[in-house]
């Protein structure tokens, strides 16, 4: 099968596919609090499906050793591996090579490696960096950090009150100046999908290189890096039913092989004496030290689980629960929904008049409900609709519309017992 | 605890609904500020200290309900009270919460507060009911400010930015 029929699966999932795929999730059999788990924080992290832990078994039990190393048996399966799972991720993304595929800790450090890489290299007094008002905490400190050791100055794309980025004041932004822009795919507090494509081509105009931070998309849509067009693309496994401690760097490898290593250490070198050291080639050249190995081999078997119920089958599923929860959550009296943008991710956050999020949470919680309540790392994108937290619901292919029912049924009883 | 009714009181969600104490107090002897990043908890005390006893004693901020009925209990039960009383009633508070204090033990002071003692079953909201707490003892020695993120004031943090 090529790429695109893996990718392009039409398949729609029905209630028959529903049940196998959460048949194929052993964590959604738990009881929390006496009752069936509902689990509505996949923004924060997803779940693993038997196949991914099976594959973890397998590497631990039967091909575990360091990897680019010894020339033993298990060392060259679990290179082989390893390497195979870099290939996965490239087909994922549909990058041209798999050297463009750096493995890193998960979005945060893939970010920070560009930071360092690219960043302090690239961007100096006076530059402006462009990032939105919608980032996560991960896509902001770290340029923040650069901002502040180089003299760099950050700019902010604004949003109106449906949490859309207003591309005209966008648009205004660039300059002369302008080195770099810092912009998340979809955001993680709102699940508003930003227009990346259009924006990274505007950017592009200007001679701009892009950074996109897809952990909120990658699992829940195709990705076509050749389509975007961005420089850099960064996610994490632990969303889209891998492991944490993985997750992955997408560079235009001119950009790349420009750019300095952010770590120093073994396996980045080509030869170390006490004077010189020259560096080893991409993407070897940013993993420095033992990679974890099983977690990146999981996150191969994950994007094989994932491709096998088809990626857009996934966003069409999602796009329906996201619907009706919206629709359901609209007609509650007392309930603001917070981010309305009109392309949404499978993201629900949301207030309730005169309740806090946290007692919220708590309350749900005791039916079994999982959400997030909080400022999602995203303290800016709370201060811009002026609420200290929001309770957020998220949802992922596994989830069902019953699910979405015991949520109102939940918000209802916490408005019964605070009215 | 399953039944969020043992926690979620009729006497807590009229605590939050309609705080008492709350507001500030014009030429308070001690302020004292906390506040649970995490979370938004925000809390503002103002009191007067007159020969070692509390006066009066105010708060303001925002909060979840367990915040906003601690602290307004809180006020209640420590108005009239000596320093020394108040300490002692913030320790014991403090050692239900986190489950080292039996509420129930005879040499309790608690009375009314052991409605609280629910939050030791729920670790994520133990820094809500405290919080009151924690500002009240460092209103008492001279007033600061505090933070119960994590169950330990966080060392002074370096700002990034403007």
């Amino acid at each position: 099968m090529s790429v695109e029929e893996i990718n392009g699966a039409r398949t729609p999932i029905d209630q028959i596919m529903l049940e196998k795929i959460r048949a194929d999730f052993p964590i959604l059999g738990l009881q929390v609090s006496g009752k069936p788990l509902v689990y509505l924080d996949n923004a924060a992290s997803s779940h693993m499906p038997q196949a991914v832990i099976d594959r973890i078994v397998r590497y631990q039990t039967q091909e575990h050793s360091n990897i680019h190393r010894a020339v033993h048996y298990l060392s060259e399966l679990a290179t082989r591996e390893f390497e195979e799972a870099r290939v996965k991720v490239q087909h994922f993304l549909k990058a041209k090579e798999s050297r463009e595929i750096i493995f890193t800790r998960g979005t945060t450090e893939a970010i920070n490696l560009v930071m360092h890489g690219y960043g302090r290299s690239f961007i100096g007094k006076g530059d402006e960096i462009i990032l939105s008002g919608l980032e996560h905490h991960a896509n902001i400190v770290p340029w923040q950090m650069l901002a502040q050791e180089k003299g760099a100055v950050l700019r902010v794309i604004p949003m109106n009150d449906a949490g859309e980025l207003l591309i005209d004041e966008f648009e205004a932004l660039f300059n002369s100046k302008t080195k770099f822009l810092a912009l998340s795919h979809v955001s993680n507090a709102l699940g508003t999908i930003n227009p990346v494509k259009q924006m990274v081509a505007y950017a592009h105009k200007h001679g701009v290189p892009v950074l996109l931070d897809g952990a909120q998309a990658a699992p829940h849509q195709p990705l076509d890096m050749q389509d975007l067009d961005c420089d850099f693309y960064a996610f994490s496994g632990h969303k889209m039913c891998g492991p944490t401690g993985i997750g992955v760097l997408y560079g235009k490898a001119q950009l790349l092989e420009k750019m300095q290593p952010y770590q120093g250490g073994g396996d980045m070198i080509l030869s170390v004496t006490f004077e010189k050291t020259t560096y080893n080639v991409i993407p070897a050249k940013f993993e420095a030290g033992t990679p974890p190995i099983m977690a990146a081999i999981a996150l191969g078997a994950a994007i094989d689980y994932l491709n096998g119920i088809g990626l857009a089958g996934i966003e069409l599923y999602e796009k329906e629960l996201l619907d009706y929860a919206t629709m359901r959550v609209s007609a509650l009296p007392g309930v603001r929904i917070i981010g309305t943008a009109k392309k949404k991710a499978a993201v629900l956050s949301f207030e309730i008049k005169g309740v806090h999020p946290h007692d919220v949470g708590t309350i749900l919680n005791s039916d079994g409900i999982a959400i997030r309540t909080g400022h999602h790392c995203a303290q800016p994108v709370m201060q811009r609709f002026h609420v200290p937290a929001t309770a957020r619901a998220s949802f992922a292919f596994y989830n069902t519309k019953q699910e979405i029912d015991k949520l109102i049924d939940g918000i209802r009883k916490v408005q019964e017992m605070f009215s | 605890m399953t039944d969020m009714r043992q926690l979620y009181q009729e006497v807590i969600l009229d605590h939050n609904r309609k705080p008492r104490n709350f507001g500030s107090i014009l030429g308070a002897n001690r302020h004292a500020e906390g506040h649970n990043p995490l979370c938004g908890d925000h809390i503002k005390l103002s009191m007067n200290l007159l020969d070692d006893r509390i006066e009066t004693i105010a708060f303001e901020g925002e909060g979840c309900a367990i915040c906003k009925a601690s602290a307004s209990m809180m006020t209640g039960a420590v108005k009239g009270k000596s320093v020394r009383d108040a300490e002692t009633l913030v320790e014991e508070f403090r050692g239900m919460a986190t489950g080292t204090f039996d509420p129930d033990n005879q040499n309790s002071h608690l009375g009314r507060l052991k409605i609280f003692a629910g939050v030791k079953d729920l670790p994520s909201r133990v820094k809500c009911a405290i919080l009151p707490w924690h500002t009240l003892h460092a209103a008492l020695h001279a007033g600061c400010s505090v933070s119960t993120e994590g169950e330990a004031d966080p060392a002074p943090g370096t700002t990034i930015g403007e």
